[in-house]
């Protein structure tokens, strides 16, 4: 084992874990349990003729021990690919407006129809840019809605009402 | 041959071309726009092309593809920006040119040298697909198990980073595969009892998530915008002596770029990298190269194109995609009610013929009108990207959810981005997780079948010579593919590919 001998207080002792292995693998164990306990709740059946459950069972475990793996491996000194990375912050700001714009088309574009649904997504999802106003957000958004409702209304012809039931279009 | 004919009979119908030039054009357009690559081109532009018929619209998606990579070339050597591995070393030595004000003489040789490389290709695979899906009519399901698991396993040997981290990115797309109805039982499964799930999760929301949204949010990282660059493009043509000297080197690249691009799991990259070293090795000077020798853009840009269309061999005759773009035009080919799989040639021959010589036509039609578009496409990469992403955004979930007017498809843009922004920020690849996504369904409804066949008896898989060598072969990739020895080397292959 190679230990890093006198670089700061972790000197001696075993390096700290690598951070990103350990939540990758955490997120493959989580997600792996999830699926096997899941599948647990269909039939299993037998070899012969497998149930539902059976596949999901079985990649589940794959897929939890593959988890522990990558776990083992961050306590090891981590993936040498993305070991030296510079990672910057997470831009969690960011990710939920667009995840909000997202979240707020799928639930809306049925009812408030394609026209006001683009115009609130493209508006949250234009805030989202580095260094930009409110009011610049709304006319990129307003220049966007206008140009898909060009695009898929006018000449691809979807069948995406323009204003939905909820504002009796 | 008789099928190349009928396939020229279709693709050169007047309405046919008219798709495939609005395809490329549409591709050229969407993959010019840096940041994104030619899966996230083909996945934003999919929903449009349902509304064609099964011929018309996957001959529409031919055209997007190679409109895709064209344009991502041309942002790769205009800016730098590579939108795909395999365009990382188009941009060593093409945006070196573009820099010496040499942009057009790049482009026109990325243009000419993928023209021929397709003309190739294409001639390769016509010979070689129909023989290898008439031996794929003999295969049971065992064979077909195995050779899905020899698919998944071999793209993971070529991907870059961490063999364990590919191993459960594929058992993860494997899994999210199994989400909807049974196939066998009609048991909806982890639908938690949304019946707009029954139907699985829409392949074309996943791609867009993990190719295109967790790629905005890894842009938005930084903190300002940026200004891009954009230099003037004059000069198209190539004079004698540049023609003179791409001609080896086109050559070179379109034999390696055919053999490497059968390969499971992005053989395209590595043939844009192995066509690069070896003109380096090859070369006079090789000290000049990423510097903007012209040779430097001829050789990758070849080798690039001749593998695209080489890797649609496995694709037509045993069903099997080989690459993230591969992948989509499965779902599609699924969309159009069409199973993929060694009796697509036999059983619609129009369409892949169709299919195959339209790929030709769309890189004749990328020549003859785009190199001359040149300026318009340049255009296109002034626009802020503060103006982009939200367009990408609205682009993505208008798509998604024309097709079936699901929202459930468009919440799944959303997960999938984000859980594709972690995991590659983790350092695992989406690309394994895509693939085992589309292949999931196959290789379980093959394994059961097969455990039916054999009445419950597993070593069915061993026992058929068939299964057993292509089972073998996976296993000696994993194994090569984990050796310390091998890993350095392809650390070297790999080199300076950390976009």
């Amino acid at each position: 084992m190679s230990t890093h001998t006198g670089e700061g207080p972790d000197a001696g002792t075993r390096p700290a874990p690598f951070r990103p292995d350990l939540f990758a693998g955490a997120a493959f164990i989580v997600l792996g349990l999830a699926f096997a306990i899941g599948g647990a709740q269909y039939d299993v059946g037998s070899a012969l003729r497998m149930g539902s459950g059976y596949v999901p069972i079985a990649l589940g475990g794959t897929l939890t021990v593959l988890g522990l793996l990558v776990v083992v491996m961050a306590f090891r000194g981590g993936d040498p690919a993305i070991r030296d990375v510079v990672r910057p912050p997470v831009p969690w700001r960011r990710a939920g407006l667009l995840v909000a714009a997202i979240l707020f088309f799928g639930f809306t574009v049925g009812g408030l129809g394609l026209g006001p649904t683009l115009l609130v997504t493209t508006f949250l999802a234009a805030l989202a840019a580095p260094e930009v106003k409110p009011l610049r957000a709304a006319l990129t958004a307003a220049g966007i809605t206008a140009l898909c409702l060009v695009v898929f209304v006018a000449l691809l012809q979807l069948k995406l009402p323009l204003f939905g039931d909820w504002l009796g279009g | 041959m008789d099928g190349i004919l009928l396939g020229l009979e279709t693709a050169l119908q007047p309405s046919n071309i008219l798709i495939c030039l609005l395809g490329v054009t549409l591709g050229t357009a969407v993959g010019v726009l840096p940041g994104i690559g030619p899966t996230a081109t083909v996945a934003l532009l999919l929903p449009i092309t349902f509304e064609f018929d099964p011929v018309a619209s996957l001959i529409m998606l031919a055209g997007i593809y190679y409109g895709a990579q064209y344009g991502g070339s041309t942002t790769a050597i205009l800016l730098n920006l590579p939108g795909e591995s395999s365009s990382v070393v188009t941009a060593l030595d093409g945006h070196q040119m573009a820099k010496q004000g040499r942009a057009g003489p790049a482009l026109a040789t990325a243009a000419l040298g993928s023209f021929f490389a397709g003309t190739v290709a294409t001639v390769v695979l016509a010979m070689f697909a129909p023989p290898l899906a008439q031996l794929a009519l003999k295969f049971g399901p065992a064979d077909f198990f195995s050779i899905v698991v020899l698919g998944l396993i071999a793209s993971i040997a070529l991907a870059s980073g961490s063999t364990v981290k590919a191993l459960a990115m594929i058992v993860l797309g494997l899994l999210l595969g199994t989400i909807g109805q049974d196939q066998f039982t009609g048991v909806p499964r982890f639908t938690f009892g949304v019946r707009e799930l029954y139907g699985g999760l829409d392949f074309v929301s996943l791609a867009v998530g993990l190719f295109g949204l967790a790629e905005i949010l890894r842009n938005l990282e930084s903190k300002q915008s940026s200004e891009l660059v954009t230099r003037k493009v004059q000069g198209l043509w190539l004079t004698r002596d540049d023609f003179r000297r791409i001609r080896m080197p086109v050559l070179r690249g379109t034999v390696l770029g055919s053999a490497l691009g059968v390969l499971p799991g992005g053989g395209h990259v590595l043939a844009s990298f192995t066509s690069y070293s070896l003109e380096k090795r090859l070369s006079k000077e090789p000290k000049k190269f990423g510097t903007g020798v012209i040779e430097g853009v001829a050789a990758p840009e070849s080798a690039n194109n001749a593998a695209a269309q080489t890797s649609f061999i496995p694709l037509l005759s045993l069903g099997l995609p080989t690459h993230p773009v591969m992948a989509l035009l499965v779902g599609a080919f699924i969309i159009q009610g069409i199973v993929p799989g060694p009796q697509v040639i036999e059983q619609e021959p129009e369409l892949v013929w169709g299919l195959i010589a339209s790929m030709w036509v769309g890189n004749l039609l990328l020549v003859l009108l785009n190199l001359p578009l040149i300026g318009i496409w340049v255009r296109m990469l002034t626009v802020p990207y503060n103006v982009l992403f939200p367009a990408i955004i609205a682009f993505a979930s208008i798509g998604c959810y024309s097709i079936g007017l699901n929202a459930w498809d468009v919440f799944a843009i959303a997960g999938a981005g984000l859980l594709g922004y972690f995991l590659i920020r983790w350092g695992c690849e989406a690309a394994p997780l895509l693939l085992g996504f589309v292949l999931g369904p196959l290789l379980e409804e093959n394994l059961r079948r097969a455990m039916i066949i054999s009445r419950g008896d597993p070593s069915v898989f061993v026992t058929r010579p068939i299964s057993a060598s292509l089972l073998l072969l996976a296993a000696i990739i994993i194994v090569v593919a984990v050796l310390p020895s091998v890993r350095k080397k392809r650390e070297v292959v790999f080199q300076g590919e950390d976009d």
